[in-house]
Parts: structure tokens; sequence; C-alpha cells
């Protein structure tokens, strides 16, 4: 047996080991949900008797319901605004090359490596001002400028790549940019985008931080991940029913994770390198 | 809507259309501002904006509430100088190590062993598996890891005994425990869910950047005789140059600004033990009122960020341009 044989084998048990490592806790919350109510399971074991009635109980202690759709309505408010916004600052940056392009670039890159924590006590004072301190806007509104740099990047590294010899015949057939940049580029921009949109989804999702300040009583209206917190704050002895609600709080994004791997998996590879 | 424009075209000379077109291109770079203004609108609103008023708020003495004290830079001073808060800054520094230096330096040397293993069938599910941390909010790691690593857990369950005779061997014996709210093991019980958070980002981002390298690389250096371990320090590492720069730059910013794996996990216990600056800019703010020292901490961090990010930056692009 050659030893490039043998590396091939190592690599494909290492591979495993790395899958199930990756994997263990998810397998660990999935056989502690299924335990009684009321009693502390041990490590990796499957009860005698798997309770699936928590999966409901834990949607009904947690009032999922309502949670859900605050969710869905913070992915609307924010999603298609960062698109729109982002895919025509992208265009002017990366095709109409604007004056001072180069700087204000610059700029939004300044945000990219910005940690949430240096800004969230004064958006905390603003969104008071605002009065929207308990709203599904104090989470919609901050979260579209916080996404600015990464989706401006994003769009930008697009249109870079587009010969700009399309934006120019379009204009001496006397296309306006208006209608260039929806006609025209827009459409071929469309596999950037879906990316965007999948990434951006799940970030907002996802966001802890954010709910947590500027949603602090009004738990109905925070993203999925804002109310896990309130959850576990709750019941963290009761691990069965804890294990339970995370696993449907997870759920979703792992559906749309799986449904669009490809597109969210290039997107956070390219989108790391490029910067 | 394009097809309405290209009737009315007039036919023109070569020369006019060229000045026509120089024309419309500045044009072109002076109105595209518009295109440009919500976006800076947004961002300058809910990010610059902010980050002035922290800057603002950080020379104050402030409750939230009552008019503020202008104090200079004695909040500055308090962040240094304050056990608890300067401690919170150290486990950040610990805390780059795990989330930072090992899943790297790990994923490269998996990269390296797992190349042939990635490119095949069972490759497309295991970068799938691999990298599903990325999507999972971690909020739910931290509540599956602070079970994972309790007394009944099962990395109890798994690994203690093999740890406990590895640990043994070197002299430090350990019982078994609930490693979170271990005095000692709870830091690097935060740290070990940051491996798990970013190992698999790391491995796949290296895997793809081995990929690009040349082949003919390798061929060249067997044939002077090298060895794999040679090819790897000699060709594999000072291609990844950009790849490596990447996978220090996100962990690192990840490790800074840690706050909701803590929040959930440990909360900062036992003792402060896992204090991070983030967690403590969220209670000084929120639950002490000392908005101003709060705020002097959020811009340390940003700082802070800075400081790590630049070098490494400047050290990949250095590579670009010679």
């Amino acid at each position: 047996m050659s030893s490039s044989r043998a590396t091939a084998y190592g690599g494909r048990v290492m591979l495993v080991v790395l899958m199930f490592w990756t994997l263990l806790p998810f397998i660990s919350l999935f056989t502690a949900a299924l335990h009684p109510v009321g009693t502390f399971p041990t490590g990796l074991s499957w009860p005698a008797h798997p309770q699936w009635q928590n999966f409901i109980n834990a949607w009904n202690v947690a009032n999922l319901g309502p949670i859900l759709k605050s969710s869905a309505l913070i992915v609307l408010g924010t999603v298609p605004i960062t698109v729109v916004i982002a895919t025509m600052a992208g265009f002017a940056l990366g095709q109409l090359r604007v004056f001072g392009g180069r700087a204000v670039m610059l700029l939004f890159l300044i945000g990219l490596t910005l940690p949430l924590e240096g800004i969230i006590i004064p958006l905390y004072y603003e969104l008071n001002s605002f009065n929207l301190i308990d709203t599904r806007m104090a989470v919609i509104l901050p979260l579209i400028g916080l996404f600015m740099p990464f989706s401006v990047y994003w769009m930008r590294a697009h249109f870079v790549n587009v010969p700009r010899s399309l934006t120019e015949a379009a204009r001496s057939d006397g296309a306006t940019t208006w209608q260039i940049f929806w006609g025209l580029q827009v459409p071929l921009a469309r596999p950037a985008i879906i990316s965007l949109v999948i990434i951006t989804t799940i970030w907002t999702w996802n966001q802890f931080l954010l709910p947590l300040v500027l949603v602090p009583t009004n738990v109905d209206s925070r993203t999925m991940a804002g109310a896990l917190g309130a959850f576990q704050g709750q019941y963290s002895d009761n691990i069965p029913l804890l294990a339970a609600g995370s696993l449907l709080i997870l759920a979703p994004m792992v559906l749309v994770y799986i449904i669009f791997q490809r597109q969210f998996i290039r997107a956070m590879l390219q989108g790391a390198v490029k910067g | 809507m394009l097809n309405t424009a290209t009737t009315s075209r007039r036919p023109l000379g070569a020369g006019s259309i060229l000045r026509g077109l120089r024309t419309l291109a500045r044009a072109d770079r002076a109105r595209g501002w518009l295109f440009l203004v919500p976006a800076l609108v947004a961002y300058g609103m809910f990010v610059l904006w902010p980050l002035a008023n922290s800057i603002k708020y950080s020379f104050y003495n402030w409750d939230g509430i009552n008019p503020a004290k202008w104090v200079g830079l004695s909040n500055y001073g308090q962040v240094f100088t304050n056990a608890t808060l300067y401690s919170a800054i150290e486990h950040s520094g610990i805390l780059i190590l795990f989330f930072s230096f090992l899943p790297t330096a790990l994923g490269l040397a998996l990269a390296a062993f797992m190349r042939s293993a990635i490119a095949g069938r069972l490759g497309t599910v295991a970068r799938v598996v691999i990298f599903l941390p990325q999507v999972v909010a971690l909020v739910a790691a931290g509540i599956a890891w602070s079970w994972l690593l309790g007394y009944d857990g099962a990395i109890n369950q798994i690994f203690y005994a093999p740890v406990d005779a590895l640990l043994k061997l070197v002299g430090l014996g350990v019982a078994q425990q609930a490693w979170l709210g271990s005095f000692k093991y709870a830091l690097p019980g935060v740290g070990l869910i940051g491996i798990w958070v970013m190992l698999g980002f790391c491995t796949v981002l290296l895997t793809v950047g081995m990929g690009k390298i040349d082949p003919s690389l390798y061929e060249a250096s067997q044939l002077d005789g090298a060895g794999p371990v040679r090819e790897f320090f000699d060709i594999t590492l000072p291609s990844l140059r950009q790849e490596i720069g990447v996978c220090l730059t996100v962990t690192m910013i990840a490790a800074l600004s840690a706050f909701d794996i803590v929040y959930i996990s440990t909360q900062g216990g036992p003792a402060n033990q896992t204090m991070v600056p983030g967690l403590e800019i969220y209670l000084l703010a929120f639950t002490n009122r000392q908005v101003g020292l709060a705020s002097a901490l959020a811009i340390v961090l940003v700082v802070l960020v800075v400081i790590c990010i630049v070098p490494i930056q400047w050290y990949v692009n250095r590579g670009n341009e010679s």
C-alpha cells in the first residue's frame, strides 16, 4: 500500500472525526430534548421513552408563534432595504466610479472591523430619542446601517468586474443611469444579490446583542436569537425543554442554509478573502 | 426601456461619439453620488454617528439620566487601573489564543491532511457540516455547550477518562467537574466553544486556498527531493499568506468582541473569571448606569481591534505588492 493511499485514508478518518465534533452539540441537544421534563439527562443517552411532545411544549411555553412572526417581520424590514441600497452604492463605486469613491470605500471598510459593542451605548440613546426602544424598528434601522460595510463592499466587488463597456454601450443608446441600473446591471448582478440576501437573512435572525439592548422588555418583538436568551434565563434548570426550544429556534436558518449552502459558503469565503 | 432609447439614436461621427461619452462619463462620476446617498445615510446615522458619540460619552461621568459631567481622561485611567476592567481585557488576550491561533493552526494542519479527502464526495457533505457553526446563532451554541460542558454533559462522558489519564501523566490530575463553573477551567471552556465556532470556517477557507496553489510548484520541489514537511513550509505556507491573514483577522475580531457565548454560558463568572470587555460594557452601561466608563472601555476595545488587525493586513498586503 502506497503512502499516498494511507494519507488519503487518514484524511477521510480525520474528516469524519471533524464532522462528529461539529455535530456533537446538536446531537447532544437532540437527545436531551427527548428526555422527560424535570429529569436530568446524562451526556449522550437515548431515553427509554422519547418525549416527542417536548417540542410542542417548548413551542407553547416559549411562545414561539409570535416570536417567529416577529423575526420574519424584522428580516422583511431589514434585508430588502439593505440589499437595494447596498446594490446602488456598489454600482456607484464599482461601475460609475464616482469622484471620491476610494475615500468612501475606505470609510465603509472601517465599519468592517468595528465591534458592535463600540457603538451599542449611543445607539440605545439615539433610538430612545426617536421613541423606538422596545419596537422592531429599533432592531431594523441599526441593522441596515451595520450591514452596509459588508454589503456595499460585496456588491462593489461584483460591479468592478462587470465590463464598463456594457454601461457605455447602453449610455450611447440614450439610456439614463437609472435605466441602466435597473434594466441592465441588476439582472446581471442576480447571483451576487442572492448571496447577499441569504447572508443578511441569517445574520439578522441570529442577532442577539441588538435586540437584548434595544428591545429590553418586549420579548415578543425580538429576533429568535434574542428571544432564546430570555427563554434560557427562565428555564435554565429545565434542560429537556431548553434543548427542545433551542433546536426549534435553530431549525429555520439551518433549513435555509441547507437549501442555499453553495451560495452561503461561497459568499462567506469570497467576502472574507477579497477584504 | 432600453429599446425605446435605441430608436431615437442619431448618426454621429466617431469623434463626437467619443467626446460625448467622455462628458457622459464625467457626468456619471458626479451623478453617481445619488446612488451612494442612501447607503451613506444609513451607515452615517447608525454606525458613524454613534461611534462619534461613544468617543464623546467616554469623556463624561454620566448615569444616562442626570446632566453629564466632564471628567477628561479619568474614565480611561479607570479602565487600565480597575482590576476587574483590566482583567476583562486580559481575558480577551487569552480568548484570542483559543478563537484565533488554535483554529488557524489546527485548520492548517487539517487542511493539509484532508485536502484529497475533501475533494471527494464525502468532502461535499463534510464541507456543509463543518461550516454549520457559521449559520447557527451563537446563543444556541452557548446553550448547547453549557450543557455539553456541565457535570453530566457529553464532554465528561466521552472525553473525561482519556483527558484525565493524559493530565495525570503530566502530573495534573483533575476531578470530573462542571467545567464552566470552575475557577480555573471556565475561561478555557469558553475558549473551547470559540474553537468550535471558528475551526470549520478556517479549515474550509484554507482548503480552498490550498486548492489554488499551482501543482507544478509541488512537482518541482519533489524533483528537488523535498519531503512533505519541507513542501508544507516552503510552498504551502507562503502561498496561503492571504487566507491565513483572513482567518486571523476574522477570528480576532470575534475573540475581542465575544459577547453572546459568554452572556449565555457563564455571565462572566465564576468570580469574573470569564468577564470580557463586551459583557463588561453591557453591564456597566445598562445595569450599573456608568455610561461614561462603559463608553471608555468600548473605545479601548475598538482601538484594540485596530491594533490587532493592522499588522496582519500590512503583512498580507506587503506580500501582494512584491
